[in-house]
């Protein structure tokens, strides 16, 4: 399969999120891929708050049968969420459940006035009622694989399929 | 019961080598001591939120097995095993049913047979939590998780990480500090598990201070230097790790008298300035002023005592968090 | 089978060490007695029944000189049934067992009865110690005299002290007065107080109360010299330290009548095998380091020991499923006398000769009651043992009510096949 380039759909995501954004808006980025994303995106779209990270780890759904798995950062989220126009970014979507833990967190957090949802690649096999509201690039992989958004040294941000 | 308990092994890493029970800092690995204070660190935010808690061990059953009375200890275990999201039962068993008659181990199965997913147990005797854990082992009860919230003198590991979490919180790396521990070390849980904790994290000098009757023989293995003159221990210190000395030592032949106790060991700030001028001094409370510790020092800029109190609830929800995801 | 039978023992390895003798050769017994030993029978021996003791070793019944059998006070931890059965599993055909019973042997009635009870054709005999003080409470003596008439064969206090030194002197003295022998543990009651571990490093790591070797050594003293005083027949129980045993060594080649015995686990045991806080290694004295086992090794081969017993102590699960500092001391050892003999004779390539006499004719000695040899004429107590049969530990295949020992799971050598008792077969592995 021929990847697409993360690059060119990083900047047709900043094209689709361009009309939308205004001063209210703060980007939400889910570690690691999407808070790399989120860091660039800031920067195209010449936001001023300051963009919020975010470990699920304390509200995945599959704790129970694995445990937290590697280690957890710390979610950081340096704005008021009560009344924020809060944009969740993450690099892949595909079952959905790392944004419904997003949302989960985010809410512990306060109440947004909205949350809308930006991914780099959307590749099927949702598992819950979850959609991106921008999205560069629309594939569909089988579960025995893995899409994965990697940063150079240099911030060149790239696409890899891993096999599981 | 038949079963034959294995007391070989220790029992609190799993045959995968990961972490089963938390019972001391002893024998664990690096690794997973750090893995430990990593995973705390995101969990002392989770208190500065709007809503303190996270859904981690929601519908779990943690049981607080408290054969000694520590409402201070009990209450720390509550709070963060409720920021779990966990359903906490208290028990303070020396009023109920150890008067009953009943055995640790009775008192073990018939908690078990109520769905507990983990017992926090605070025991007067050395090695309560591991006969626990070695019984529900050869019972078959490997999903039931053991926390050891302080056994007779033996280790309080919770208290040991939160100590360590604290020192790496303000001096970032362990292998060029000094760190004296003072007091009581003899009859000290703190002090064992300080001690475990501080080697294995590669403290290259771990000192202890206190008068002969108060060190246990053979402590300079564990891997510390031992000096009786506080002066000489404190000296270019980074860490100084105050123990409590309880009432009842002070009468009797361990020490003549607490203001003869003060004297030589309480900490001043003339010993403190012995130390590095940049040293924390810390205590797993509740601190006797006047006794082991002067005011000024406690209420002091070097002083990190209540921040050791905040840390001590996130390292424990990082302790049973671990412990409590995965089913094996 | 009864006394009147003749019994040839036949094909095995004859071990007597009494009489220096280790060489392939038969046994023959009549009328409860040893009435020959070669390759033919005596003149006139007719066996009436045969038993085959190829590849086994054949030597005197084994003397314990410390096993409890918990009777009277203590049934359910153990009655003379359950131990007597132990103690011939174990080829143990004569032992003495201490006074803290409950009530404490420390009245004629009570030693007669217990005397009594055991005088049962295929027990072991018994041979019990009377308490040195009423009660054990070190306080007053007993009626030495009457005791020993009534079957006490030394007097001792089990694993209490006298804390008040005139009432030690004042029993040396006495006892020394008949020349009963005194038996005595020594550990000082101020410096062992609530401790349950060697006071070393292990105790030190895992917070449990240290009692110092001191607390042997300066009670050793006080023995030593009250006995050099009255001139009383002192045996020490159960020497735990190498400083002690040093201090005994001296006092003897000072002219100091004094012998002394260790147990199975302080010869092979040490504070390291607590382990996570194992409640089977709780014992009294408590378990000492590692150059302490290897000067109480070094000592029984010598004979600076002479005697290894089994310090049998049946405690029931509820002393010993509970943590480590609240558990009963004590481990059951009738069974495994011999194999731990065996165990530390080839360990320390000891000939049999010399480690078999520490559980035959060194106790017996100090028991001072026989002389544990197949010589002609003896009452036949024979132990019939393959040396080199393997067996685990566990608990189900233990006679003795008392399941609880830090060799569970551990697998010894030696496997008794038969004991006799004044020539009656009081154990058959065949049939058991």
């Amino acid at each position: 399969m021929n990847l697409p380039d993360a690059e060119q759909l990083l900047t047709a995501l900043t094209a689709q999120l361009k009309p939308t954004v205004n001063t209210n808006t703060a980007l939400l980025g889910i570690h690691t891929g999407g808070v790399w994303l989120a860091e660039r995106l800031h920067t195209n779209l010449q936001l001023s708050i300051p963009i919020g990270a975010m470990d699920v780890a304390f509200y995945r759904d599959d704790y129970h049968q694995r445990g937290l798995q590697g280690n957890t950062r710390s979610s950081h989220i340096p704005f008021a969420v009560d009344g924020a126009n809060v944009i969740i970014v993450d690099d892949v979507l595909y079952t959905g459940r790392t944004i419904r833990a997003a949302m989960n967190e985010l809410f512990d957090h306060g109440r947004p006035t909205s949350v809308q949802l930006a991914v780099l690649v959307d590749r099927g096999g949702r598992e819950l009622p979850i959609r991106a509201d921008y999205c560069a690039h629309t594939t569909s992989l089988p579960a025995s694989q893995m899409l994965a958004l990697e940063r150079s040294d240099n911030g060149h941000l790239s696409l890899r399929v891993l096999e599981k | 019961m038949s079963n034959t308990l294995s007391f070989t092994r220790n029992p609190q890493l799993n045959h995968q080598g990961e972490l089963q029970h938390l019972l001391s800092i002893e024998g664990l690995p690096r690794e997973i001591i750090e893995r430990i204070l990593d995973t705390a660190a995101p969990f002392t935010l989770v208190a500065e939120r709007e809503v303190k808690k996270v859904p981690l061990l929601r519908g779990k059953s943690v049981f607080n097995l408290f054969f000694e009375n520590s409402t201070r200890t009990r209450t720390t275990f509550e709070i963060a095993a409720k920021r779990l999201s966990a359903d906490v039962i208290n028990l303070n068993i020396n009023t109920s049913s150890a008067a009953k008659g009943e055995t640790l181990l009775d008192t073990v199965d018939n908690l078990a047979a109520m769905q507990a997913d983990m017992f926090v147990v605070r025991h007067a005797a050395s090695g309560a939590p591991y006969l626990i854990a070695q019984h529900l082992a050869a019972s078959g009860r490997k999903h039931i998780h053991v926390v050891n919230a302080g056994d007779g003198r033996h280790a309080h590991p919770t208290q040991g990480l939160l100590d360590m979490y604290t020192i790496r919180h303000y001096k970032k790396d362990f292998s060029q500090l000094t760190v004296a521990i003072v007091g009581d070390i003899l009859h000290s849980r703190v002090a064992r598990s300080q001690i475990h904790g501080l080697t294995t994290l590669g403290v290259p000098e771990v000192r202890v201070i206190a008068p002969r009757t108060l060190l246990p023989t053979g402590v300079e293995r564990m891997g510390v230097r031992v000096f009786t003159d506080m002066q000489e221990g404190l000296r270019g210190a980074d860490v100084v790790m105050m123990l409590r000395l309880q009432n009842e030592r002070m009468q009797g032949a361990l020490l003549p008298s607490s203001q003869e106790y003060f004297k030589s060991y309480g900490l001043t700030p003339e010993k403190l300035a012995l130390a590095k001028p940049d040293a924390i001094v810390m205590h797993p409370g509740p601190m006797n002023r006047g006794v082991e510790i002067d005011s000024s020092v406690a209420d002091g800029s070097q002083a990190v005592i209540l921040p050791q109190v905040s840390f001590g609830i996130a390292v424990r929800m990082a302790v049973m968090a671990m412990l409590g995801g995965g089913s094996q | 089978m009864t006394k009147t039978m003749k019994l040839h023992i036949k094909g095995g390895r004859l071990i007597d060490p009494a009489n220096g003798i280790d060489k392939r050769s038969d046994l023959f017994i009549a009328d409860g007695l040893i009435v020959g030993a070669g390759d033919t029978p005596p003149k006139g021996f007719e066996a009436s029944s045969t038993l085959d003791a190829t590849g086994c070793i054949v030597c005197p019944g084994l003397v314990d000189l410390c096993a409890r059998l918990r009777e009277p006070g203590f049934e359910y931890k153990a009655t003379l049934q359950s131990e007597m059965a132990a103690a011939v599993a174990g080829g143990v055909t004569r032992l003495s067992c201490p006074p803290d019973t409950d009530p404490p042997l420390d009245e004629p009635g009570l030693v007669q009865m217990l005397t009594h009870r055991a005088r049962l054709p295929g027990f072991a005999t018994v041979h019990p110690v009377g308490a040195l003080t009423v009660q054990l409470a070190g306080e007053r003596l007993v009626e030495m005299a009457e005791l020993f008439d009534a079957g006490c064969v030394a007097f001792e206090q089990a694993s209490r002290s006298i804390v008040d030194t005139q009432v030690l002197l004042r029993a040396m003295q006495y006892a020394a007065t008949f020349d009963f022998p005194i038996w005595l543990q020594a550990q000082d009651s101020f410096l062992s107080r609530k401790g349950v571990a060697h006071d070393g490093e292990v105790a030190a790591r895992l917070g449990l109360v240290g009692i110092p070797v001191a607390a042997e050594t300066i009670a050793l003293a006080t023995i030593l010299h009250l006995a050099q005083e009255t001139g009383a027949r002192v045996h020490i129980r159960r020497i735990s330290s190498a400083a002690a045993l040093e201090m005994l060594v001296a006092a003897r080649a000072s002219g100091i009548n004094a012998t002394c015995d260790v147990t199975i686990n302080h010869l092979h045991l040490t504070d390291a095998d607590i382990g996570y806080f194992n409640p089977h290694a709780r014992l009294d004295p408590p378990l000492r380091s590692s150059r302490d086992r290897d000067a109480l090794r070094a000592g029984l081969c010598s004979g600076a020991i002479d005697a290894l017993c089994s310090d049998h102590t049946p405690v029931d699960d509820d002393g010993k499923q509970v943590p480590f500092e609240e558990a009963e001391p004590g481990a059951t050892g009738l069974e495994l006398l011999l194999p731990l003999c065996l165990k530390w004779a080839q360990e320390t390539k000891l000939p049999l000769l010399t480690a078999l006499a520490r559980v035959t004719t060194g106790p017996a000695k100090i028991l001072g009651r026989h002389e544990a040899t197949l010589s002609v004429g003896q009452a036949a107590d024979v132990c019939v043992f393959d040396p080199k049969a393997m067996a685990m530990v566990c608990r189900e295949n233990l006679k003795s009510q008392g399941r609880n020992t830090p060799f569970l799971g551990v697998e010894l050598p030696g496997r008794v096949r038969y004991t006799l008792i004044d020539g009656v077969l009081a154990y058959d592995a065949g049939l058991s």
